[in-house]
């Protein structure tokens, strides 16, 4: 029976319950005393590898992974106090990644590190690109099963549920491979006090784009972000007459 | 530097009249030898209309726009798609291999046919095809790709919305190869009679697909599509069951025709099905009336619907985020209020 050995790449961002502002320079969303998190989608990658090693799979270890500012350490702890066993911060203050950059960044990871199961969250809930497992799986030649809501993993092959248009569709393929997950996959869990003070004494590499040998140039320029048109609130009606007849009267039935 | 300055006339051309521009000599040298891409999708052998989008966003950069079909018994597919209004010519490949559009073998497919059409723009729709496909296909080419475009301004510079619609952002692209998906409810699907499209065999470099498709399990509905629906009717937590979610929702989307929808919180208790789930995480709608009853309205919920033409909202807390963007707004008892304007609209 194969090892799993699990990566699992991490993002911090503004958490999903504030509600974004765009800054004055119309030229990103302001992000300094934001609160930030970890991408929702993520937390369901961890916890579906920490179930993985629970469900008594020959789980060799599980690698989190996360580029960004210094702050993107705290996530990295959060991940190993879920069940991760060590970490790898790639340190990068000046500029966000792109998904492209960081699929690069990744086929390093999985080479260096002998990975053969990257578990990504679907997208990152700031740029909503939904891009970085596809590229990975692209870069590496691996396959892939996105918006995962089942995964079950049987010695060298994993059978996937997807969610699609419509509803959901069956895959199965060998290892290595590419899975990113839906919001569907688990409940991902809380980690208790005991396990962020074990968490803390985890390993966590610190590393940078040079050591992978990425410029992490950008191909996308921003040229503004703005203020997406506010919409009014209307009336309220005192009744369902009131409602048809407004209704009615906007063209809508 | 030759493409700064043409990509910056276009910026221009935004605010002056573009029709002008368009007609510079040098501009349309240029784009006659460009073309574009639209990756249209098909099922047991019907195309898909919703992926018509991807034509319809590729026809504003004036370019050539040629489309792409693949899959078994391919033919009338590809003479379907020649029909669609625009489309100068439908690039096919026949191979059952292609039917359940799995990314392994379709990205190395369509990145053979993208080189050999020396396509300078590639658009397909953010459908779970698309989503699932595109990016392979942009690292393989070493693209970064541009995810659910609402707009397209010049042929570089696209508009998408990012943090779940909370922020609008326009970019520009340096890549030789422009791979887009496109928000479907952002673009036409476009006229499907009237073209007269020629239709040719691409390359088929049969790769190995290593990924077994093994089944599916659709909901089965005779309404409107959701993500297409010209009416939505959408419930949330306030439905409390699926038995109360199927008994209240179920005879006001027939009364209107509508679509059903459901919002995270309602999919999550298991009152409806995945594939209904309106928002960030699941589909983005904008029909002509979306009516939602116990929906509180948040952030993640608004991004899917709030390009809705006109919102409606019954819900019995006034201060719910909801009537903050409703034009019509009822406070009151759901389990009331919908039974009651069920019978109004079927009486009317």
């Amino acid at each position: 029976m194969t090892g799993l050995r699990i990566l699992v790449p991490v993002k911090r961002v503004i958490d999903y319950a504030v509600k974004p502002r765009v800054n004055k320079a119309q030229t990103a969303v302001e992000t300094t005393g934001v609160k930030h998190s970890m991408n929702p989608f993520d937390e369901l990658s961890i916890e579906e590898a920490v179930r993985l090693r629970e469900r008594k799979l020959p789980v060799e270890d599980i690698l989190a992974f996360s580029a960004g500012p210094a702050k993107s350490q705290d996530i990295l702890r959060t991940a190993m106090a879920m069940g991760a066993d060590r970490a790898i911060h790639v340190v990068e203050e000046k500029a966000e990644l792109e998904p492209l950059g960081v699929a690069k960044v990744l086929a390093k990871v999985v080479e260096e590190e002998k990975r053969n199961l990257v578990i990504l969250g679907k997208q990152s809930i700031d740029d909503d690109a939904n891009q970085t497992g596809q590229m990975l799986a692209g870069l590496l030649n691996w396959p892939q099963a996105t918006s995962a809501s089942k995964v079950e993993i049987d010695g060298d092959n994993c059978t996937v549920t997807r969610e699609v248009d419509g509803g959901v569709e069956t895959l199965r393929a060998k290892l290595p491979m590419i899975i990113t997950t839906d919001l569907r996959l688990n409940e991902p869990r809380y980690a208790s006090l005991p396990n962020i003070m074990k968490a803390k004494k985890k390993p966590l590499v610190k590393k940078t784009l040079a050591d992978y040998g990425i410029d992490g140039a950008k191909r996308l320029k921003t040229v503004k972000v703005i203020e997406p048109p506010a919409r009014k609130g209307g009336d309220k009606v005192e009744d369902v007459d009131g409602m048809i007849k407004k209704l009615k009267e906007l063209g809508a039935i | 530097m030759a493409v700064a300055f043409r990509s910056s006339l276009l910026r221009g051309a935004q605010t002056c009249l573009r029709q002008q521009h368009r007609m510079l000599a040098r501009e349309a040298t240029l784009r006659r030898l460009a073309s574009t891409l639209a990756v249209l999708e098909q099922r047991d052998g019907k195309l898909n209309m919703s992926s018509l989008a991807a034509v319809s966003a590729a026809q504003k950069l004036g370019n050539n726009v040629h489309a792409f079909v693949a899959g078994g018994n391919i033919k009338a597919v590809a003479e379907a798609a020649g029909k669609v209004e625009g489309i100068e010519k439908v690039v096919y490949v026949d191979n059952a291999a292609y039917d359940k559009g799995l990314p392994e073998n379709y990205a190395p497919l369509l990145v053979e046919n993208i080189k050999k059409g020396g396509y300078s723009h590639v658009f397909a729709g953010h459908s779970a095809f698309g989503k699932n496909l595109m990016p392979r296909v942009a690292a393989m080419l070493d693209v970064q790709q541009i995810s659910d475009i609402t707009s397209v301004e010049s042929e570089d510079t696209f508009v998408r919305p990012i943090y779940a619609g909370n922020a609008i952002l326009t970019v520009q692209s340096d890549d030789a190869t422009k791979i887009i998906t496109v928000r479907g409810t952002a673009f036409p699907s476009g006229a499907t009679e009237g073209g007269s499209a020629s239709v040719e065999e691409g390359v088929d470099p049969k790769a190995e697909c290593p990924t077994e498709w093994v089944s599916e399990d659709l909901a089965k509905s005779d309404r409107p599509e959701l993500a297409s629906a010209s009416r939505v009717v959408s419930g949330g937590r306030g439905l409390k069951s699926k038995e109360e979610f199927d008994r209240i929702i179920t005879p006001l989307a027939d009364a209107l025709g509508a679509a059903i929808g459901a919002s995270r919180a309602a999919v999550d208790s298991g009152f409806a099905d995945n594939s209904l789930q309106v928002g960030q995480t699941g589909k983005n709608v904008a029909p002509e009336l979306y009516l939602c009853a116990g929906i509180s309205g948040a952030i993640q919920h608004l991004a899917g619907m709030k390009d809705s033409k006109v919102i409606a909202a019954i819900n019995k807390d006034g201060d719910a985020p909801i009537f903050q963007i409703a034009d019509v707004g009822l406070v009151g008892d759901l389990f009331e209020r919908v039974p009651e304007m069920v019978e109004k609209l079927k009486a009317a």
